[in-house]
């Protein structure tokens, strides 16, 4: 069996556009919303959620034929829970103020769907590499739209890119220019309708998706 | 008395689990097409929460919490994985109460109640409780009891009813409207929960 075969590539690449996890599979909604206001705390949420998705994939998939079948789900949440303790630790020890940003949704990946849809669908039926590659694709393809999300309300709402400012103080209303920031943009409501702007591109761009 | 009040329906409308949190999304989007089925997770939503909020809150007052088993030793670390072995276990409990009392009512819920576990609503209303048993005992958010909790769970557990019954009452009339293409199903959908969102924002300034 190759490393890198045909199947093994699908399970990466596809999960990045035609099988995308939030604009098609619909799953993980909860946290992609709620993390986006800011760039930098979507990115580190993208990310440790691509690692949890790939290891708790690599570790069901390599115990899979001996769960007893009426206590997985069980056992995939414990799973699930350790690594996410594991990431929430480390989160707090390196960078403490993106997880006082994140606070209960970092603990909200254990229930993200994602998780449970790739472990069941996935992790339950194919050997550790394939289940590997799918866990980082599926956690990309999530952090895809967290960073476009992100980065569209953080431009918007606050005027700046990962904290950088870009949009000149002489430009605002208070020193005599024409831009105001977008203040709802900050709201969680517009995350909702820029996610649903994500998901008509997607929907306009590859047609066949219904 | 005056507290139980102002945070229960603080969490129905201000803290409202779908549109301030966002929590509990995927079970909403997917099962919000009639009213019928979505009161009827509604309701267990509702249950499940009265049951775990006010279990994972003796759990972390009696158990977790720093100095609370051993002196000097802060077991919060392990709430993750504790909350949400509470979680799947309660909703167990419930599914086989569920199956022995009201067939009919299991019946009409079929997948969705196993499906409560990884709803994240029931985990976020117990992380928030979390938090809030650190607040000043001033705040409307804050939490310091059982019967507080209790109230919190009603509450958010009310408040994600009402969110879920009114988008299925929208979708359900939407049926007949002419939508984009590419924005029919779940982009319109996204756009609707928004605009709801928007008109909840409203809700931010009642002071109590």
């Amino acid at each position: 069996m190759a490393l890198f075969s045909k199947e093994n590539r699908q399970a990466f690449t596809n999960p990045l556009n035609l099988d995308n996890p939030i604009a098609v599979q619909v799953l993980g909604i909860c946290s992609a919303l709620a993390v986006t206001s800011q760039l930098k705390p979507a990115i580190v949420m993208g990310l440790s959620v691509t690692v949890i998705t790939a290891f708790s994939n690599v570790i069901i998939s390599l115990i899979r034929k001996t769960i007893p079948n009426r206590i997985r789900i069980i056992i995939q949440l414990v799973v699930v829970a350790a690594l996410v303790t594991i990431v929430s630790n480390i989160l707090k020890a390196y960078v403490y103020d993106v997880s006082v940003q994140l606070s209960v949704y970092v603990g909200l990946i254990i229930t993200n769907c994602i998780l449970m849809g790739r472990l069941e669908a996935f992790a339950m039926q194919n050997g550790p590499w394939p289940s590997f590659l799918d866990g980082v694709g599926n956690g990309l393809g999530y952090a895809i739209v967290l960073i476009v999300v992100g980065f569209v309300r953080e431009l918007l709402g606050f005027g700046t890119i990962f904290g950088f400012q870009v949009v000149p103080d002489s430009w605002l209303m208070d020193n005599g220019g024409l831009y105001l920031h977008n203040g709802m943009m900050t709201m969680p409501a517009m995350a909702l309708i820029l996610v649903a702007c994500f998901i008509w591109a997607h929907r306009a761009y590859n047609k066949d998706i219904e | 008395m005056e507290h139980f009040f102002s945070l229960f329906v603080r969490s129905i409308f201000v803290d409202n689990m779908i549109f301030a949190f966002f929590l509990g999304m995927c079970s909403y989007l997917a099962v919000s097409k009639t009213v019928k089925t979505s009161l009827g997770l509604g309701i267990a939503v509702t249950f499940v929460l009265l049951i775990t909020v006010p279990v994972d809150y003796l759990l972390q007052t009696v158990v977790l919490a720093e100095n609370a088993v051993l002196e000097g030793v802060d077991l919060t670390f392990l709430s993750f994985i504790l909350f949400i072995a509470v979680i799947a276990g309660m909703v167990q409990l419930v599914e086989m109460i569920v199956e022995r009392f009201s067939p009919s009512l299991y019946a009409a819920l079929g997948i969705f109640l196993p499906l409560i576990a990884v709803n994240c609503a029931i985990m976020g209303a117990s992380l928030f409780m979390q938090q809030r048993i650190n607040l000043e005992p001033a705040s409307t958010q804050f939490i310091g009891g059982v019967g507080d909790s209790i109230a919190y769970a009603l509450g958010s557990g009310i408040g994600w009813t009402l969110a879920i019954v009114c988008l299925a009452a929208i979708r359900e009339k939407m049926a007949y409207s002419d939508v984009p293409r590419p924005l029919r199903g779940l982009g319109i959908t996204f756009i609707t929960v928004g605009l709801m969102a928007m008109a909840f924002m409203c809700f931010s300034g009642l002071k109590m």
